[in-house]
């Protein structure tokens, strides 16, 4: 019981922090690299805001801190990627050098040590099923379900969230029927860096706010959405709940230190059998030049 | 008012060195030759200029070893197309191998040094095996994966001595082959492979980054390749983690470091990138400078991420093709 | 031309997401004919050379080479058999002058098995093998032509280069893919004494063209593909008084032969 718990929570936790990265890369084929530097940033700003303002407000200093990172994100694009858009490796080395010298910056500039916590929403713990949760988890899974609901809406329903699939689907036909390439790429860069806040200010409180989480997120949602298929917002779903179990099992039954060891040689096996992924929208052909 | 524009012509010192004119006198010879023995010469009597001062004798062979490891790295990304963006694989995989054999089997460094950089390296392209067949992303993916997964790996594990690492590994003999050593290997990586990519089997692999479906249909398998210029890579690389342990004599989780991936980038890019010898320069430029600012801790690092965006951006072609320029050609202002 | 068949294609289809490609395609190609390919814009004919090279895996189907089954191998396999095959989208090496370009064909095995076209395979040989190929296929002798980067030569001069490409490699099939596009009428009157000395050579050629005049002056059977499916094969003249075909090509002025 312990496991089947533990592991929706591991898999939801995966999900919230791989989503960004996989929406961006599906909507726009930018790998964002600066994903987890986007994550720890929030967790710092939302900290800054807190302890060094007196008196702020907690909720404030979250969509505050959400929308400082959603602007970053929209910056990079419009300052750096749209210069090399299209240059793939390119795009991976900018936006990781980017995203090192955001981390490393915060690291020089005080991000040391283990000092820097958040608050959790709600304190406390509740049993079930007679497992001990702590409450602010169960408000992980509850606003990881929530995330993936309107995710799920918006890009089936909203007009937004349609030309950005029509994008997805077609860069060239949809800017034929209008829809700016450069203007969505902006928009889902800011979700899929929005997205990386709002899962960094559910999780860090669970821990510390350290530059390393910037790192391990980073390999984290490279990992999941690789085995899912990039591209595929499904697939990275069931790319996190697949890994996500098999940590809890390795866990349990191994040793807990095996977590890294499970991704990575989730990704090479993905990378021998089927490298577009369990959902891959690349074709074949594309995958194995 | 006549228009002008700027015109670049070859100095004629240039088209007088065109083949079999080049060995016709002193002139000559000496303006094709030159740079070079320059460059050999100047980088073989450094350890007796720097006699003086032990600290920047050990940051010289520092910087030979990132030499070469920015060799590698410009060879496999701009010679075959795979851009290596985790050198710290090579070096970490170089380093611990050569503790494995110098402590734990006790060989002594003449063997666990040659012995490192060549296990390392099959380890290194086994390990890269699976993206070899894919498309560049994925390479670019692993390699910069690989590192930070095997450091978290050798501290959660606490194999291979955690955070501690591994010390006692044996040094060399005398400061002479603790220096020279580096030196000979870095010349001669250099050399070797400006003569390899211009043979036809370093154009197969220049064919491979071009254009690899070309290849195939020439009928040559082009993940084999790809196998060769890793392994290629993952000798010069890996044999400087396993140098850098030695000079050490400690070999830990900071091989995995990030300095050993980003600084091989941006050694080449701010050299110039398809030289090799770029990549020499930038790394001479770039390492002493990052011990001069070590007191800033991890701002080299941001630093370093900045320019070499910046040099991304704007596609600079980067010191060494500019003073190639300079070098062959020069600039006047003619009418239009 | 023998009767001898060099290839077989039986039932070839391909779907890309839903699009039928190439729907159920069968032909035979004999030993030392010019076999040419035509079609409409878009009717699968670059994806059936994919198909048969090895560039795309088929959905379904087989593709014979003497005999021996060669579906789904990999195209350097293919390659070294002795299918070769030029790109619509010309890229040669960029970087490289022309003459490098054919080191590597004449760098593969095959090459070094069989010695490349005009012999070469051996080093040492390549680079004046390289520029004898050159010379041959039109490019001016003794000139610095073949020293230029690829990059640098005109439009006539590349699609030569291509062809060059695969004829280093001593091939017995070569799939010229669309050769005659983008060449100006003197050009292509240049090219066509060379695809004669290939045929003279022994070497079979499959052409996809759109140019139909040029092509019917050297094919010997004409096969003609619509939305992906073979309408019409056999002599090319006859075919082209088929309806459908000339239903196909409906509006093309191209249909006057």
């Amino acid at each position: 019981m312990h496991v089947v718990i533990y592991g929706i929570i591991n898999s939801i936790t995966l999900s919230l922090i791989s989503l960004g990265f996989a929406l961006v890369y599906s909507i726009s084929r930018v790998p964002n690299f600066a994903h987890g530097a986007l994550y720890v940033t929030t967790g710092y700003v939302v900290w800054l805001l807190i302890n060094k303002i007196t008196g702020f407000p907690y909720p404030l200093a979250v969509i505050l801190g959400i929308f400082i990172t959603a602007m970053i994100g929209a910056l990079i694009y419009r300052l750096v990627l749209i210069r090399i858009r299209g240059m793939e490796i390119s795009e991976i080395i900018a936006t990781y050098a980017i995203g090192v010298a955001i981390l490393e910056g915060l690291r020089w500039g005080g991000l040391r040590g283990m000092t820097y916590t958040l608050p959790v929403f709600i304190p406390g713990s509740k049993e079930f099923f007679g497992v001990t949760v702590d409450y602010q988890r169960i408000v992980v899974v509850g606003a990881g379900i929530l995330t993936l609901i309107f995710l799920y809406f918006f890009t089936r329903y909203a007009r937004i969230g349609l030309s950005l699939r029509g994008i997805a689907q077609d860069e060239r036909a949809a800017m034929m029927l209008g829809i700016d390439s450069d203007f969505t790429a902006i928009i889902s860069l800011a979700i899929g860096s929005a997205l990386a806040g709002f899962s960094a200010l559910l999780l860090l409180p669970l821990g510390n706010i350290i530059v390393e989480a910037g790192y391990s997120v980073l390999i984290f949602a490279i990992a999941v959405c690789v085995i899912g298929g990039l591209g595929s917002l499904l697939g990275t779903v069931i790319a996190s709940f697949i890994i996500g179990f098999a940590q809890i099992l390795t866990d349990k039954f191994i040793s807990t230190h095996y977590q890294m060891v499970v991704a990575l040689l989730a990704i090479i096996l993905t990378l021998i059998f089927k490298p577009s992924g369990i959902l891959g929208r690349q074709k074949e052909l594309e995958e194995r030049v | 008012m006549d228009e002008l524009r700027k015109e670049r012509v070859d100095r004629s010192l240039k088209v007088r060195t065109e083949g079999i004119y080049a060995i016709s006198s002193m002139e000559e010879i000496i303006y094709l030759l030159g740079p070079r023995l320059l460059f050999v010469v100047g980088i073989l009597i450094l350890p007796f200029l720097l006699e003086a001062a032990p600290y920047w004798k050990r940051v010289m062979s520092i910087m030979c070893a990132y030499a070469i490891i920015a060799i590698s790295f410009d060879f496999l990304s701009n010679f075959v197309g795979l851009v290596c963006l985790g050198g710290a694989l090579f070096t970490g995989v170089g380093g611990y191998f050569a503790a494995i054999f110098n402590h734990y089997l006790s060989l002594p460094i003449y063997f666990s040094l040659p012995l490192a950089t060549l296990c390392g390296a099959i380890f290194c392209t086994l390990v890269l095996l699976p993206a070899l067949p894919l498309r560049g992303v994925y390479f670019a993916i692993v390699t910069l994966m690989y590192p930070l997964l095997f450091s978290r790996i050798i501290e959660a594990q606490n194999i291979l001595g955690g955070t501690n690492g591994i010390s006692g590994i044996e040094s060399f003999p005398n400061p002479y082959m603790e220096q020279y050593t580096v030196i000979l290997i870095l010349v001669f990586s250099l050399f070797g492979m400006r003569r390899f990519v211009n043979e036809d089997i370093g154009l197969v692999f220049r064919g491979v980054k071009d254009n690899d479906q070309a290849v195939k249909a020439s009928g040559i398998n082009v993940t084999t390749i790809k196998i060769y210029a890793v392994f290629l890579a993952s000798v010069m690389a890996c044999f400087s983690g396993a140098y850098i342990a030695h000079l050490y004599m400690w070999a830990g989780l900071s091989l995995f470091a990030l300095d050993f991936s980003i600084i091989p980038i941006a050694s080449t890019v701010i050299g110039g990138g398809g030289t090799l010898i770029g990549a020499v320069i930038g790394s001479f430029i770039l390492v002493p400078l990052s011990e001069i600012l070590r007191a800033a801790g991890t701002l080299r690092i941001v630093i370093y991420c900045v320019v070499l965006t910046l040099f991304i951006l704007f596609k600079s072609e980067g010191l060494m093709i500019y003073l190639q320029r300079k070098y062959h050609q020069f600039e006047r202002w003619v009418k239009v | 031309m023998s009767e001898e068949v060099i290839l077989s294609v039986k039932n070839l289809s391909k779907s890309f997401w839903g699009l039928k490609a190439l729907i159920d395609v069968s032909f035979d190609v004999r030993k030392g004919e010019i076999f040419g390919i035509i079609g409409p814009n878009g009717s699968g004919k670059t994806t059936l050379i994919n198909c048969i090279t090895g560039f795309i895996k088929p959905d379904s189907g087989r593709v014979y080479f003497k005999d021996k089954e060669i579906t789904g191998l990999k195209p350097h396999k293919i390659a070294h058999m002795g299918i070769a095959r030029t790109f619509q989208i010309m890229r040669p090496y960029y970087s490289l002058p022309a003459y490098k370009n054919l080191i590597i064909p004449l760098w593969s095995p095959r090459a070094k098995k069989l010695g490349g076209w005009r012999g070469g395979g051996k080093h040492g040989d390549r680079d004046t093998v390289a520029v004898d190929i050159l010379e041959e296929i039109g490019f001016e002798r003794d000139s610095r032509v073949p020293y230029k980067l690829a990059s640098t030569l005109p439009t006539g001069y590349q699609k030569r280069l291509e062809l060059a490409r695969s004829l280093a490699l001593r091939p017995e099939i070569i799939f010229c893919d669309e050769v005659f596009s983008g060449l100006s009428m003197s050009e292509i009157a240049g090219m066509i004494p060379l695809i004669e000395k290939m045929k003279m050579e022994g070497i079979t050629l499959i052409m996809i063209e759109h140019r139909l005049r040029e092509l019917f002056r050297v094919a010997d059977r004409v096969m003609v593909l619509n939305f992906g499916e073979k309408i019409a094969e056999g002599d090319p003249h006859k075919v082209i008084e088929d309806k459908r075909v000339k239903e196909a090509y409906l509006g093309s002025e191209h249909v006057e032969v």
